[in-house]
């Protein structure tokens, strides 16, 4: 079989490294004007193809095996680690649920739905134990929100830190999400006047807990059972998590199994010495909840080489936990000029929104950019202002303008300009 | 006080009625089991910054010693030092230099987040397997390594929540947005001399 019919070898020609760009590309191994090739029949074309359920659960395209969650590495406690995203893969704003970004603190339970329970108690008129069959009879509601972990891009803060898109970005992915508003749930069993704080426990091995204020917990948290239609998948809290629009990810707890109203916040060991970010005078700061306006270029990117010069569409990826994104500007001269990106609609309230450049590369080595501005005014700034206001050692929520270098021969690098 | 008796009737009939369903009143759906204390014990271990929550025991730094040796030293380092896991002692002095080290000494802002956590969590590979008196030991040894509490310390629930942190107020307040971008268009000049 000659490499014009099979997509693999061509696939391998074209791509530099593991990670592709999907099946957009595939087969697109002769460069620009160059003449056709005769077409032939693909013997797919010639004998009739797989049955009906051939997958019961459908899987992706053989072809597409390499686009998958990537760790950075083994750690010595496997469970206690993270998986990303690979972005540079994917097309619109919602993360296919089996691509969707992992970070575990104890593994990834079992958990028989029928065994688990939500226990809500505290400062509450009704101390309540719920079933997932009592929790899945309550109003429901689904909404369209990224989820990020505060770790993302945390290897840039003293520089470059990351090779790919997938691991300086991929702890971010935007789904539907369904299930139960918190405040039905806490209408249901009645708040005391000197509840403010409640704790949200998961049913993990860590028993991971984080302190949630009642502001949050009654404007617009989420007891999600569904993610992207189905059911939670284990490793997104099966069979519920806590779902909290717009704020940092580990405080939408996974697996929960307990919320606990109290006066104070709880000072659980993931608020306090975990998830506090750090300053040059040696103070942290806590409860830094809200994921602020970002923005990344997934195409190009670090995970694809350009094979020549001419036309390309840049498009990326912006979204803020302040609501909805006002706007995309583009650089691609190292921002020294800016022009508006497309939005693609729905742009919708601490959603991923999608933004697309069109763009004729003339095959001179450049830095491309994109700053995000959201509904508040509130502008991406530049790595070195984040430096500048907080130093490199606050590990999380690190939200910069990102810049992706591309040399003359096509390949892309992760830089700061 | 009201205009007409039948209006003080509706109400003192609404006054009959509430009294009568004290707490079906705000309850919309009247889904779920109602809980006592018992029911919930086996999951109530929450141990809150006041000392709320600790249950009854106790343990020293001597006992301690050995547990720590036996359940935490394999990851944790045999003198806290780190390992597979987390630094534990030591630090003090650095959170405000170019190499921070946060452990429970350096940087911990409550000795009843210690025992909240082991108790919960830890060992990592057998969480909650611990009595309460092994976790107020080892709790207590912890912070007798990191030079908070004396060798011949007792904690309990009296005694811990008493204890100091040296970084009890090293903490702040979220003051984001801390920085101001402004949304050049033309002639921008980049953040740095680094050219592409």
């Amino acid at each position: 079989m000659s490499s014009k019919t099979n997509p693999e070898a061509g696939r391998r020609r074209f791509l530099r490294g593991g990670a592709g760009l999907g099946g957009a590309l595939v087969g697109a191994s002769l460069t620009t004007g160059v003449r056709a090739e005769p077409l032939t029949v693909a013997p797919w074309s010639k004998t009739p193809g797989e049955p009906v359920l051939w997958h019961p659960y459908g899987q992706p395209s053989p072809y597409e095996k390499n686009v998958v969650r990537r760790s950075r590495g083994t750690t010595p406690l496997p469970g206690a680690n993270s998986s990303m995203t690979p972005l540079q893969n994917l097309h619109g704003i919602i993360t296919p649920t089996g691509l969707v970004f992992e970070r575990h603190h104890a593994g990834i339970p079992q958990i028989d739905p029928d065994q688990h329970r939500l226990a809500v108690h505290g400062l509450v008129e009704r101390p309540t134990i719920f079933t997932m069959e009592d929790l899945v009879r309550l109003p429901s509601v689904s909404r369209i929100h990224f989820l990020e972990c505060s770790g993302n891009t945390g290897r840039e803060w003293k520089g470059p830190g990351t090779a790919s898109l997938q691991f300086s970005h991929g702890l971010l992915s935007c789904c539907e999400w369904t299930g139960v508003p918190l405040s039905v749930v806490l209408e249901e069993v009645g708040i005391k006047p000197e509840g403010v704080w409640i704790l949200a426990e998961g049913a993990d091995s860590a028993s991971m807990t984080r302190s949630i204020p009642l502001s949050k917990a009654l404007d617009d948290a989420l007891l999600v059972y569904a993610q992207n239609g189905e059911r939670l998948r284990p490793e997104h809290g099966y069979p519920l998590r806590l779902f909290l629009p717009g704020f940092e990810g580990n405080m939408s707890v996974k697996w929960l199994r307990r919320l606990k109203v109290g006066r104070e916040p709880f000072m659980t060991r993931e608020e306090t010495s975990k998830y506090t970010d750090s300053m040059p005078d040696g103070t942290a700061r806590q409860f830094t909840f809200l994921m602020e306006t970002k923005s990344v270029i997934t195409f190009p990117a670090p995970d694809h080489r350009l094979k020549e010069k001419g036309f390309y569409e840049i498009s990326g990826l912006a979204w803020t936990g302040r609501g909805r994104i006002k706007r995309v500007d583009v650089s691609t001269d190292g921002g020294r000029s800016w022009s508006v990106a497309q939005l693609q609609e729905p742009v919708l309230d601490r959603a991923l929104t999608r933004f697309r450049f069109p763009w004729r590369w003339d095959g001179a080595p450049t830095v491309l950019q994109s700053r995000a501005v959201d509904e508040t005014g509130y502008v991406q700034p530049k790595a070195t202002q984040l430096v500048e206001a907080r130093g490199v050692e606050s590990n999380y929520h690190f939200n910069a303008i990102q810049s992706w270098k591309v040399a003359s021969d096509g390949v892309i690098t992760n830089v700061q300009v | 006080m009201f205009r007409s008796k039948s209006s003080a009737i509706l109400v003192a009939a609404f006054v009959v009625a509430l009294l009568m369903q004290p707490l079906a009143q705000a309850q919309n759906y009247g889904i779920g089991h109602p809980a006592g204390e018992r029911d919930l014990a086996a999951w109530n271990i929450d141990v809150a910054a006041d000392g709320a929550g600790l249950p009854k025991g106790r343990g020293t730094p001597e006992i301690g010693r050995n547990i720590y040796a036996q359940q935490c030293a394999a990851c944790h380092g045999v003198k806290g030092e780190g390992g597979l896991a987390d630094q534990l002692v030591g630090g003090k002095g650095s959170l405000a230099t170019a190499k921070p080290v946060k452990t429970i000494g350096s940087f911990w802002p409550y000795a009843t987040t210690v025992f909240d956590f082991i108790n919960r969590a830890m060992p990592y590979n057998a969480p909650q397997s611990l009595s309460a008196d092994e976790v107020y030991s080892v709790t207590a040894y912890l912070l007798y390594l990191n030079g908070i509490v004396a060798d011949n310390a007792v904690l309990d629930a009296q005694s811990l929540p008493k204890v100091r942190m040296p970084n009890r107020d090293g903490f702040v307040n979220d003051s984001r947005p801390d920085t101001s971008n402004v949304a050049c268009r033309k002639n921008c000049r980049p953040s740095s001399t680094a050219q592409p």
